[in-house]
């Protein structure tokens, strides 16, 4: 290949473009409620891309990504409480401790493939739920810890920002989510990307074509945990909330369907998934306390017939040029 | 302070949880030995026999052992006909693949374990021991169903040992473990032998939890404690090794009770959660790997 | 041109539980060379090419490439040294077009040694995929996927192609073009074909090395191998 830069995806970047557009234009006709619902969704909808660089571009299944949401959420949330850092501190506080969580994890969990990758993971997660109960003099468990006046607004270059404020955290969410899509897009479109992409299809080959697969499947986890732990620290900073049921497996499921709905190793198929599935559940549990009935049918029927989920299907079907 | 009675009392406790164990170890251990499936939803197989065992018990008049010899029997017979029909409807489907298995049966855990919120309610539901009898040891008495329950979980366990290693069933069985392929080659049906596989597996969860409802009380939520020790056992014991899986049961059920006598157990869980998954990486074939196969 | 060993190994050794799969194998490979590597099945000629490029571990010996000791390299650092290997059962990314295929190899190309610089879709055209780089490449026939890898080893610039049966299950017609393709790219790589078809083995190789039950049996000039008598009895003795 000569190596002439791929061409700048017009009609890509022009659906970015729009899908943004869209979300920011929302928060003008939302009712109170629905912004609400809304900004958190956009939240999860980070986590969710964070999952995707390890799921749907890696092929790596993991059953333990509420340890890196949890790990931003806490450290984020623990720093502003205890310690009294400021917001932007406590945020870049909870991405580098996912960060440093995932190589750790990795260095472990990346020996195994396959079904045992997925136990190891969701152990792991197991483990650091029970901490989260275990130092409970610093977290208090389940009931949680409220963050304080001081950490609800934070000065940025001169201006000053109040979380307390609905539109404000929209629109901060908004913004999260619109560097992790950049980011993902950015990291699939890279010679790391095509590497991940390589080990997803074909692992041996790829090593035999020269790839260090430990070192880019390594890399994939890292960024996947950075990127699933700033959702975590935002969601802590944003709702001034933390507790250890956002530790508990029900999130690394979460993720995991969001993607699978949403459509693996697509950009926005994650974004996707956690919209239409925040909205059932939520419209679910308005009629039942059996809620989580909807997530079971949702994973089996999504495996059963339609594994490469929403956008995954119209782009394999119709659009192949979706990002 | 004499300590000998409590040391005593504690291995009665860790014996009872120990047979559970088995049980319910063993079926997860024979559906990854010879189906390589992962079955998350197994702990709710448990729940389920634990739950329908309150159903039956109260549908049945008169003396309470009628309402639990019902149960032993109905229970885990409609336990295996619920893993039938997931294995006919999801598994089979799926061609056993392992990483979609284990998606689906977290769905299917979701499914079983919302379904019998919406039937069986939030609260727990005690179900009536069949007796009364009390064993009196030198120091204190001890409850004969607890008792019981050790000896019915032996007499299945024995019983499915004596079917797996001396029956055509067990060749059967042990054939497609070795090599579906071959076992196929052979004229052996290997999607009937799975969904066997399954229900039988389901089953054993099924009868643990009857035997140990009596003394547990039943709940919706139930299944995930035996599901994590389950794993904790099965990997311990070796991927699909039955004599390991027995072996690490009886260990862990008793350690589980000692343990928490001396640690949090919150910490007791942290640490052995995290031990089971390092030996997962670093030692896939379990710690007592007596040579399978 | 100087007769530089690209290629050493000593007394390379690997069994398989109880079975000597390869038995203290001494081997030399120049620069330039096309050597076939025949033998009975089970002689032990995937694992000797395995041990080369770093796919198993050997239990002793030592692999030397371009004078740097490889032996306990990762396959991918060898990969990177410029091997590149074939394996004998079809490996493709079959989910991912033909380009993407070569994209993916060409990613982790050596830098160029003279000539022009690379094109992915003038390497297709080379060895006969021409027109099909935006197809699915499990979509291809078996006898294009073989070429497809081919062209992935081709597009990492090696020093060494390594090939585990390349013509099986290859048509005639499509065995011709795949000789061409290789005496094509030995002008610029040295090639390792392991060969049951023993009309190509004549016409490629310049010399041959043959196996038997996991040792060297004779090694020499196609003319040589083709009247020594041990190997007439190794195979004839199948
Ligand atoms: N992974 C393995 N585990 C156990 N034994 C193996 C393994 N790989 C190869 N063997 C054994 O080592 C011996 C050599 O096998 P190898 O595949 O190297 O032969 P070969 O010359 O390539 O044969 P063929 O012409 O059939 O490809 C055989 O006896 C084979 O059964
Ligand atoms: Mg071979």
């Amino acid at each position: 290949m000569k190596h002439r830069p791929a061409p700048p995806d017009l009609k890509a970047a022009a659906l970015f473009v729009a899908v943004i557009a869209a979300l920011f234009a929302l928060q003008f006709v939302l009712p109170e409620y629905h912004r609400l619902s809304v900004t958190r969704i956009m939240v999860l909808a980070v986590f969710a891309t964070g999952y995707n660089i390890l799921f749907g571009y890696t092929g790596l299944l993991s059953l333990g990504h509420a340890m890196f949401f949890g790990a931003g959420l806490y450290t984020a949330g623990l720093c502003a409480y205890h310690l009294g850092w400021g917001v932007p501190a406590a945020f870049a506080g909870g991405v580098v401790a996912g960060a440093l969580l995932a190589l750790l994890v990795g260095c472990v969990a990346l020996r195994t493939t396959g079904v045992s990758f997925m136990i190891v993971t969701l152990m792991f997660a197991q483990v650091a739920y029970l901490a989260t109960l275990y130092f409970t003099a610093y977290t208090r468990g389940d009931e949680g810890l409220v963050l304080p006046q001081a950490a609800r607004s934070f000065e940025w270059f001169g201006a000053s920002v109040d979380l307390t404020d609905p539109a404000t955290r929209y629109n901060l969410s908004l913004l999260l989510l619109v560097i992790a899509l950049a980011a993902v897009w950015g990291v699939a479109r890279s010679r790391t990307g095509r590497a991940m992409v390589a080990i997803r299809e074909n692992e041996p080959r790829a090593r035999m074509l020269g790839y260090n697969t430990f070192a880019v499947k390594l890399q994939a986890l890292i960024i996947s945990g950075a990127l699933s732990a700033a959702a975590g620290a935002a969601y802590a900073l944003l709702f001034a909330y933390i507790g250890s049921s956002f530790a508990a497996i029900q999130y690394s499921i979460d993720a995991l369907l969001y993607t699978l709905l949403g459509g693996p190793g697509s950009v926005l198929g994650p974004v996707l998934g956690a919209f239409l599935m925040f909205y059932l559940v939520d419209v679910a549990s308005q009629y039942t306390s059996a809620y989580l009935l909807v997530t079971g049918v949702a994973l089996i029927l999504l495996v059963l017939y339609f594994p490469r989920g929403i956008l995954g299907t119209v782009k394999h079907r119709w659009l192949p040029w979706l990002p | 302070m004499n300590f000998a009675p409590f040391l005593f009392l504690a291995s009665l406790e860790g014996l009872v949880q120990a047979a559970v164990l088995c049980l319910t170890a063993v079926g997860l251990s024979l559906v990854f030995g010879v189906m390589r499936v992962v079955n998350v939803a197994h702990g709710e197989f448990f729940m389920l026999g634990a739950v329908l065992a309150w159903w039956l018990a109260s549908l049945t008049p008169g003396h309470a052992a009628f309402g639990f010899a019902l149960a032993l029997v109905i229970a885990p017979a409609l336990v295996g006909a619920v893993a039938l029909a997931a294995d006919r409807l999801i598994l089979k489907r799926l061609d056993y693949r392992p990483e979609a298995t284990i998606v689906a049966t977290i769905g299917l855990l979701y499914v079983i374990q919302q379904t019998a919120l919406l039937t069986f309610g939030p609260d727990a539901r005690p179900v009536e021991a069949p007796f009364y009898f009390r064993v009196q040891f030198p120091w204190f008495g001890y409850s004969g169903h607890k008792l019981l329950v050790v000896a019915a979980a032996a007499a299945v366990l024995l019983a499915a040992w004596y079917v797996i290693a001396k029956t055509r069933i067990g060749l059967v069985m042990r054939a497609t473990r070795f090599d579906r392929d071959t076992a196929r080659a052979f004229g052996i049906n290997v999607h009937r032998v799975y969904a066997a596989v399954f229900a039988v597996g389901a089953m054993f969860a099924a009868v643990g939890a009857v035997l140990v409802v009596p003394v547990r009380q039943a709940h919706y939520l139930m299944g995930l404690d035996p599901l994590l020790l389950s794993f904790i056992v099965v990997i311990i014991g070796g991927l699909g090794s039955i004599r390991g899986t027995v072996v690490a049961a009886i260990l862990i059920g008793f350690s589980d009770g000692l343990i928490s006598v001396f640690f949090s157990p919150t910490l007791a869980k942290m640490a052995s959660t995290l031990l089971v998954a390092l030996v997962l990486v670093f030692k896939p074939q379990g710690l007592f790997a007596v040579q399978s196969r | 041109m100087a007769a530089v060993t690209l290629l050493k190994a000593r007394r390379l050794s690997k069994s398989f539980g109880g079975v000597r799969a390869v038995q203290a194998v001494d081997f030399d490979l120049r620069e330039g060379e096309i050597r076939a590597i025949i033998g009975p099945n089970g002689a032990g000629k995937t694992t000797f090419v395995d041990l080369l490029c770093g796919r198993i571990a050997a239990n002793q010996g030592t692999v030397e490439f371009a004078g740097c000791d490889i032996t306990a390299l990762a396959v991918h650092r060898r990969v990177r040294l410029g091997i590149a290997y074939t394996f004998q059962i079809t490996s493709i990314f079959a989910n991912l077009t033909v380009l993407e295929n070569i994209a993916i190899a060409a990613q982790n190309r050596l830098p160029e040694r003279g000539g022009a610089p690379f094109d992915a879709i003038e390497t297709l055209r080379r060895v006969g995929l021409g027109g099909q780089e935006n197809r699915r490449a499990g979509a291809l026939a078996y006898g294009h996927q073989r070429l497809l890898e081919a062209a992935m080893g081709l597009s990492l610039n090696p020093r060494l192609l390594i090939f585990d049966e390349p013509t099986q299950g290859l048509s005639d017609g499509e065995i011709q073009g795949f000789c061409d393709l290789l005496a094509d790219a030995n002008r610029s790589t040295t090639i390792l074909l392991i060969e049951h078809n023993m009309p190509v083995v004549m016409k490629l190789a310049r010399r041959i090395t043959v196996f038997d039950r996991g040792r060297v049996l004779a090694e020499g000039a196609p003319r040589d191998i083709q009247d020594n008598a041990a190997v007439q009895a190794a195979y004839l003795g199948q």
